[in-house]
């Protein structure tokens, strides 16, 4: 009996739709960031009125509404850029790894900043928002290759089920040394609590300011490896084979990527899923072109972020839940789709 | 090198066999005998070493009944349920650990790290700081919830069969889900008090009462037998599910009662003392090294547990200048062991 | 006695999910030879032996083992007369030769008992007729492929079962070492009259071996009888959709096959 005929060839034409439909997608994710950025500005536990988003907007401070309005200005601000910093990141990390779980919640990357910043304030008494900023790069970068080489030993190099499986026992291992770290130091535990749950709340222009620079960086980093990531793609041996420096291209792209993340991460605290959900449903509008892929999910990242946050403050008023736990509420359930989705071969 | 020595062998005598068994058997009746030792001495020194140092023969009077002057009060109520929780709730940690590790063939997949402890870590924090339950409904709550996240993970990573590396992958999500949820609840509470809330991040033994330690000891005293009765199903199950079932094993039944009484032992020692970081995870794999491979680890793991308990709690307690917290003790005790262990299972690509 | 066993497929209907895989088949497994099970891949060989040693409920029909159905047997008991070696069977790390072979006298003990010298015997015999008394104390992880074939093998005999049923016993090995294993299955069946249904995929050593020749399509018998029978050309066209040419072994007066491809052959087709 002879083997069953290959599938019929209809992929060439669905990916030609696609890529017409490429700045199509970008055009209108950039539209509905404008939206949600607004609403974000207009809702809150206080209502008020078109005209007092206008007028704040404007820079007037008069009316308790609003001043009300001008404080949500950076808190918006910063969530559009935590947003896209982690949506592209989760897009650099899995391509880098070629692993589709990869994120940097999943990888303990978060919790790995977490530890350094914390220990750095109850050690050395750091408090500079810029030392809190290199410190969290530092630990993010210091568990990002950690779990990564954990990951890779072994049959199979870093198999979807091997990362995340170091990610977690690597994250459990680091919660409870920040505990270690904390607990002694009751003076210091409100504080910590922030790097506990992550939330774009205690966003201020000046907080902004200082992370301005890392994130510039980062994002120069990722969008120009998005070439190495697409003949990464394709195996090791093969980019080498067009002329790939396989190392130093996944390292570049990887700082780009941990430099996002750990960035963020000192400014919000952990906030995890965002760099996991966003690049698969990136990679399902537009395909797997990474020039394509990085943009799209920086902008993708800042709309799930700012939505987030506003769905915070609006289900809990008049109180707020903070964005990490309403993403990794949304964030899991797509985890699970997506390891469904994936043959056990894959994993 | 023996290769120019002695022919091949091409036969082997039942006795020889048999020796080689008894061998085995021998080693691992004495690890079982050397561990439970350890624990009854570090059982009785926590009960008398402390900010008073009491002797044996006041603790053994304050156990049967006797009214001693101060060592009623610090040993009887404060030592003596502190410590039978440390000895239960790690015998309960070890023996639902390794049941996981065993039947998943993977020790990484222990119920700390597929969400189990997760689920009824904050089901017991949701129960205690929102609802403020009190220490038999907190069990309860935990139990269901630890069953439901079970059944859940199961029911999601069924796909024509449930693959374990599915599973575990899973877990690892829901798990996500659930630490944001109990920090969630945690952030809620009318006082953020790091001490109270470390008991469900890390897990703790501090402020221990009798009406917290009888759930779980009834819970250890019905479950165990239940999951030792399935001891040999559950090795056998380890060649595979077709291997083990055309050698008689009914894999389905015996993975169904096995989860039960592991979610069952789990969640009840979880609501009592909190998610003790990696007991459950490092049990298993510590007790296979001492026994060696072969033997069923039920109960050395179960021993290992509670061994690790007990010393933990102490070591955390009195060793630092500062109380802290058994799970952050056991979290940093096991953390380079933890790593070892990822290492060594990503080399070999085995189990247990 | 293993003559007194029988075998019988009736009917049987088996599948994954909603996707058939066996349909009604019929077949009467022949008793105190060796039967090899010959088929295209994914044609349904070793879901007809999972089906046939309980491991799949049938969707329809039966197997019957002895006159009574084998999904109405206690696993347990049927497990003492019937065995399966799985395609694929899992060690557990570290776990030596010996206590692996141990394993195969699960169907024989009880929830408490112990072992009994008769497990010690069990376990003494499988090794020594497998030639792996010299690896009784290796840990499994550490042998060669054929080596550690020999030992499921070994595990397999342990169970001593008058039946023995066996997925692709000798992928992964070289020519020598599938010889050494069909060998010693032979054995088996001479000394102990041990009944012998393999799933192979040489044809060749499949018409050397076989006392019986089973040919599956699609999940169904589509031909049974002595290897002269069944490994015709036509039949080798029907089963594999491959032409071929059988001439007869000169080694062993069995067919042998040759098959054809589109290059390199010089006869006229
Ligand atoms: N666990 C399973 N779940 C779903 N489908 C399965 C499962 N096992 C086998 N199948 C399907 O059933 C069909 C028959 O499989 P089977 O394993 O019986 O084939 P086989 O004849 O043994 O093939 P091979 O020669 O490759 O071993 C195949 O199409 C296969 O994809
Ligand atoms: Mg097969």
């Amino acid at each position: 009996m002879p083997p069953s005929a290959p599938p019929a060839v209809a992929a060439p034409a669905t990916a030609r739709g696609l890529r017409r439909l490429r700045p199509l997608w970008l055009v209108i994710a950039l539209a509905v960031l404008g939206a949600v950025a607004f609403a974000s500005v207009g809702i809150g536990s206080r209502d008020v009125s078109l005209a007092d988003v206008i007028a704040a907007l404007g820079g007037s401070t008069d009316g308790f509404n609003e001043a009300a309005v001008a404080k949500r200005i950076p808190r918006t601000l910063l969530a559009v850029l935590a947003g896209a910093a982690l949506g592209l990141s989760g897009a650099v990390m899995q391509g880098v790894t070629r692993n589709p779980l990869a994120d940097p919640g999943i990888l303990g990357v978060n919790t790995g900043a977490s530890l350094a910043v914390v220990t750095a304030i109850a050690t050395v008494g750091l408090s500079s928002a810029t030392g809190y900023i290199w410190v969290a790069i530092a630990g993010a970068s210091v568990t990002a290759v950690f779990v990564y080489v954990v990951g890779s030993l072994g049959r199979g190099g870093a198999t979807p089920l091997k990362l995340a499986l170091a990610g977690a026992a690597t994250s459990a291992a680091l919660t409870s040394l920040i505990s270690a770290v904390v607990l002694p130091r009751g003076d210091i535990s409100g504080s910590v609590r922030s790097w506990l749950i992550g939330g774009v709340g205690g966003g201020t222009f000046s907080s902004i300011s200082q992370v301005l620079p890392f994130l510039a960086v980062g994002l120069l980093l990722s969008l120009l490896s998005a070439r190495s990531l697409n003949s990464l793609a394709l195996g090791d041996e093969l980019a080498a084979g067009l002329g790939e420096r396989v190392a130093v291209a996944r390292g570049l792209a990887a700082f780009g990527a941990v430099l996002l993340c750990g960035a963020v991460t000192a400014v919000t605290g952990p906030i995890g899923f965002v760099g996991l959900v966003v690049p698969h449903a990136c990679r399902l509008l537009i395909g797997v072109d990474h020039r394509w892929l990085l943009p799209l999910s920086a902008v993708l990242g800042a709309i799930l972020l700012t939505s987030t946050d506003v769905l915070g403050r609006i289900v809990a008023r008049p109180e707020e839940i903070d964005v990490g736990i309403i993403t990794a509420l949304v964030g899991a359930p797509f985890f699970i789709y997506i390891v469904r989705r994936q043959k056990v071969r894959e994993l | 090198m023996t290769a120019l020595q002695a022919p091949p062998r091409l036969g082997i005598t039942a006795g020889e066999i048999a020796q080689g068994r008894r061998r085995r058997t021998a080693r691992r009746r004495l690890v079982v005998g050397v561990l439970a030792a350890l624990i009854v001495a570090a059982f009785i020194v926590s009960l008398c070493v402390g900010q008073t140092t009491y002797s044996p023969r006041e603790v053994l009077g304050v156990i049967l009944g006797q009214d001693i002057d101060g060592a009623s009060f610090t040993v009887g109520r404060l030592r003596l349920p502190r410590a039978t929780l440390a000895v239960i709730a790690g015998l309960c940690f070890g023996i639902g650990g390794v049941t996981f590790q065993t039947m998943l063939r993977n020790p990484l997949a222990s119920p700390d790290i597929i969400g189990i402890s997760a689920g009824a870590s904050a089901a017991a924090a949701f129960a205690i700081i929102t609802l403020g339950l009190g220490a038999t409904q907190v069990s309860i709550f935990a139990i269901i919830a630890g069953l439901g996240i079970a059944l859940l993970v199961y029911g999601l990573s069924f796909k024509g069969g449930v693959v374990g590396t599915r599973l575990i992958l899973i877990g690892i999500g829901i798990a996500a889900m659930l630490d944001s949820l109990t920090a969630y609840v945690l952030s809620k509470a009318a006082q953020w008090d790091l001490q109270e809330a470390s008991r469900w991040l890390t897990g703790s033994l501090n402020g221990a009462r009798w009406s917290e330690v009888v759930p779980v000891a009834i819970a250890l005293a019905v479950l165990a037998p239940v999951l030792l009765t399935q001891s040999r199903n559950l090795s056998t199950s380890q060649l595979g599910d077709d291997a083990a079932a055309a050698l008689g094993v009914r894999v389905e039944r015996t993975r169904i009662i096995v989860i039960i009484a592991a979610v069952g032992l789990i969640a009840f020692a979880t609501a009592a003392a909190g998610p003790i970081a990696f007991v459950a995870f490092l049990s298993g794999p510590i007790a296979a090294r001492i026994v060696g491979p072969g033997a069923s680890l039920l109960i050395p793991s179960a021993l290992v547990g509670s061994l690790l308990v007990v010393t933990a709690d102490f070591l955390g307690q009195y060793a630092f200048n500062v109380r802290y917290p058994v799970g952050v003790i056991t979290g940093v005790l096991g953390a380079p062991y933890l790593v070892y262990l990822i290492v060594r299972t990503n080399r070999s690509g085995g189990s247990l | 006695m293993t003559t007194a066993h029988t075998l019988n497929a009736l009917d049987l209907t088996v599948g994954y999910g909603d996707r058939t895989v066996v349909e009604g088949l019929d077949l009467q497994v022949p008793m105190g030879g060796i039967s090899v099970i010959v088929g295209a891949n994914a044609c349904g060989k070793s879901t007809l032996l999972r089906a046939m040693s309980r491991l799949l409920a049938p969707r329809g029909g039966q197997v019957v083992l002895d006159g009574r159905a084998v999904h109405q047997t206690p696993a347990k008991e049927l497990a003492r007369t019937l065995g399966l070696l799985p395609q694929s069977p899992t060690a557990p790390e570290g776990i030596t030769v010996a206590d692996l072979v141990g394993r195969g006298r699960h169907p024989h003990q009880g929830l408490f008992s112990r072992w009994t010298p008769a497990d010690d015997q069990a376990v003494a015999d499988a090794l020594t007729a497998t030639e792996t008394a010299a690896l009784a104390d290796r840990p499994v992880d550490e042998l060669s492929g054929g080596q550690r074939q020999r030992v499921w093998i070994a595990m397999a005999l342990a169970q001593q079962t008058d039946i023995l049923l066996l997925d692709e016993p000798t992928t992964f090995l070289d020519v020598s070492h599938q010889l050494e294993v069909l060998d010693l299955l032979t054995d088996l069946n001479r000394s102990r009259g041990t009944t012998i249904v393999i799933v192979l995929h040489d044809l060749n050593l499949a018409a050397r071996y076989a006392d019986h020749l089973i040919a599956l399509t699609d999940g169904r018998v589509h031909a049974l009888g002595t290897p002269a029978e069944v490994l015709t050309e036509d039949t080798i066209r029907a089963v594999f959709g491959l032409d071929s040419r059988v001439v007869v072994d000169p080694t062993s007066n069995k067919p042998l096959m040759l098959p054809l491809g589109r290059h390199h052959t010089t006869t006229e087709r």
